[in-house]
């Protein structure tokens, strides 16, 4: 199973470089020996011009296609990304990073600190997305990559893309962000503050330093899971999968799983604490809350791009997706054809809720089939 | 699909004929982008379309076309001024709430309109309400009253008025008969607005908008 799957990746790369000077950070202050986590799948062209850049969401990483290495279980994007498929590795280099401050091999607040010896804990800097996409930029460089063909993400990756747009346009020739917004909501950070207390609130957090207490917040993480959980699907998805359906014959009259929905966001929580950091998801959630491209703009999002009307977009939006809703896409397109931007919208029916752009959906498939090949038609590539 | 379609799509033909090659094109109401793929495939234009439905956008996604979803009454606000050499509005503008607003709104954020709409003042639909005493139903009108989208048609006079009145310069005009390639035409003249089954115009501002050397809105201000 792990050899198919490699297989079917392609040709796959990675390591972990160190970036050769200080990460300056959007907080003013700087982060030393800042260590990037990528995968790449393809191969780089001979003009270094067929390079694709995927940024994840918050709790993903960079395995994007091919087997994690632990689990053996395919990438996140395996879907799409792979020879033959959307984002076609026989074609495009694809290259995706673990964002810093995150847990998956990138400098984050599990890591040691330099100065100490110890993991940095809650001494780690408060990071932005802006830090994460600066970042971003110095391993695309040290890649050998000028131009980046595409630059792709949903969620929190579409944020990112966002920002590549906003501060690194002139290395752009297209950009496609999914089931985004370019500023967190009130209840988007409503949400992402339940999860932080979650973990917070959990004794085995130690105010953040259980690594070196040699224990982790489980529970607190787990619930913090649970939430967030909720908010990637829709409701008619979940009724439609669960109803009121039960575990067992009849109720406990107590306090177990005794319906369905429950024992599934039980193995929900369980099964993220294996895979994924407490402080990290502090530390990533709080870049995400920080988001707001029109904010240095007096709330006017178009000024945020004046310098990439020379980009193509292509934004899409998922009919059910209540946490990224279609209107905070809409005020993104709006922003972009402001400036004389060329931009593609569509907002896709689903009832998959948020997670949509994770999972098979024909019409996106197509619609970032038919956007890669006319944008590579029109640049000559 | 909104009244009357011919086949061969002669209106298509004459508004390819009418298009510079190279221009910047949005064409509002693209449906599945049959005329925005051959403005690029024959006239090289920059291209863009506005489509309400989404399985259309979706379609036009998938040929690679610029097309973003939206309502053509709300959303042509998001353009800014003369950013289009044409705005493209086929067959459309007699199913809009407000047709003199969009109509502004095209000449506000392109140069040139490009205008098709069927006329009301056809001697067959003339003939059908004297003849019947019902709302028309004819080969360019196909749909009853009660489930037709057109809810603001009008005749040819009704139009050049409007023009008139918006201070609109009509540098061309065409009639459409069904299964016939486009006939110039005068759109004053009486006759034609008992000839003309659907009516095909090309439209400038009489003054810019704004004088030559501030072409662009200054957004960032």
């Amino acid at each position: 199973m792990v050899e198919v799957l490699a297989k079917a990746a392609g040709e796959t790369g990675g390591g972990v470089t160190r970036l050769a000077h200080p990460l300056r950070l959007e907080s003013g202050g700087s982060l030393d020996a800042v260590e990037v986590a990528y995968q790449t799948y393809g191969r780089l062209n001979a003009d270094r011009s067929n390079a694709i850049l995927i940024c994840h969401a918050l709790t993903l990483d960079q395995h994007v296609s091919g087997v994690y290495p632990v689990s053996g279980k395919p990438g996140w994007w395996t879907r799409l990304v792979g020879p033959g498929r959307v984002l076609d590795t026989d074609r495009w280099f694809v290259i995706c990073s673990n964002v810093i401050g995150g847990c998956m091999g990138s400098t984050g607040p599990s890591s040691v600190d330099p100065r100490t010896g110890r993991p940095y804990g809650l001494s780690f800097p408060v990071i932005t997305i802006a830090d994460m996409v600066h970042a971003q930029a110095l391993l695309v460089e040290a890649l050998g990559v000028t131009r980046l063909f595409a630059v792709v993400g949903g969620s929190m990756g579409g944020m990112q893309v966002l920002e590549w747009a906003r501060s690194y346009p002139e290395r752009l020739v297209s950009a496609i962000c999914l089931a985004s917004a370019a500023r967190h909501s009130a209840q988007n950070i409503a949400f992402h503050e339940v999860g932080r207390q979650a973990i917070m609130a959990d004794p085995d957090w130690r105010g953040g330093d259980y690594q070196i207490a040699g224990v982790r917040p489980e529970k607190g993480l787990a619930v913090a899971r649970m939430a967030a959980h909720i908010t990637y699907l829709s409701e008619p998805a979940l009724q439609r999968k669960f109803g009121r359906e039960l575990q067992r014959d009849g109720l406990s009259w107590g306090f177990d799983a005794d319906f369905q929905v429950e024992s599934y966001l039980r193995h929900q929580g369980a099964s993220f604490v294996d895979r994924f950091d407490a402080n990290a998801y502090l530390y990533i959630t709080r870049a995400m809350d920080y988001f707001d491209l029109a904010a240095p703009h007096g709330g006017q999002l178009a000024p945020a791009f004046k310098r990439a009307s020379e980009v193509r977009f292509c934004v899409l939006s998922f009919t059910s997706d209540w946490l990224y809703p279609t209107a905070e896409s809409r005020h993104v397109v709006r922003a972009l054809n402001a400036v004389g931007a060329r931009v593609s919208f569509v907002e896709v029916e689903s009832d998959k809720g948020h997670d949509a752009f994770l999972l098979d959906e024909p019409v996106m498939n197509a619609a970032l089939t038919g956007f890669l090949a006319a944008t590579a038609e029109a640049t000559n590539l | 699909m909104i009244g009357f379609r011919p086949e061969a799509r002669h209106d298509f033909d004459e508004i390819l004929r009418l298009v510079r090659p190279g221009a910047r094109v949005l064409d509002v109401g693209c449906g599945e982008g049959v005329l925005l793929e051959r403005l690029y495939r024959e006239k090289s234009v920059d291209g863009r379309g506005v489509e309400i439905g989404p399985d259309a956008v979706s379609a036009c996604l998938a040929k690679g076309l610029a097309v973003m979803q939206g309502d053509a009454e709300r959303d042509l606000a998001e353009f800014s001024d003369a950013s289009f050499d044409y705005a493209i509005l086929s067959q459309t503008l007699q199913a809009m709430r407000a047709p003199r607003t969009v109509l502004e709104e095209l000449l506000r954020l392109a140069d040139r309109a490009i205008v098709s709409f069927p006329n009301f003042g056809h001697w067959r639909v003339r003939m059908s309400l004297l003849r019947r005493g019902r709302m028309p139903e004819t080969r360019a009108l196909p749909e009853a009253w009660w489930e037709t989208s057109n809810i603001h048609l009008c005749t040819l006079r009704d139009f050049t008025d409007l023009c008139a009145d918006l201070g609109l310069r009509i540098e061309a005009a065409s009639a459409l008969v069904r299964d016939r390639p486009a006939r110039p035409m005068n759109p004053l003249d009486m006759i034609e607005n008992w000839r003309a089954e659907q009516a095909l115009f090309l439209l400038s501002r009489r003054t810019p908008v704004h004088p030559p050397e501030t072409e662009q809105r200054d957004l960032f201000a």
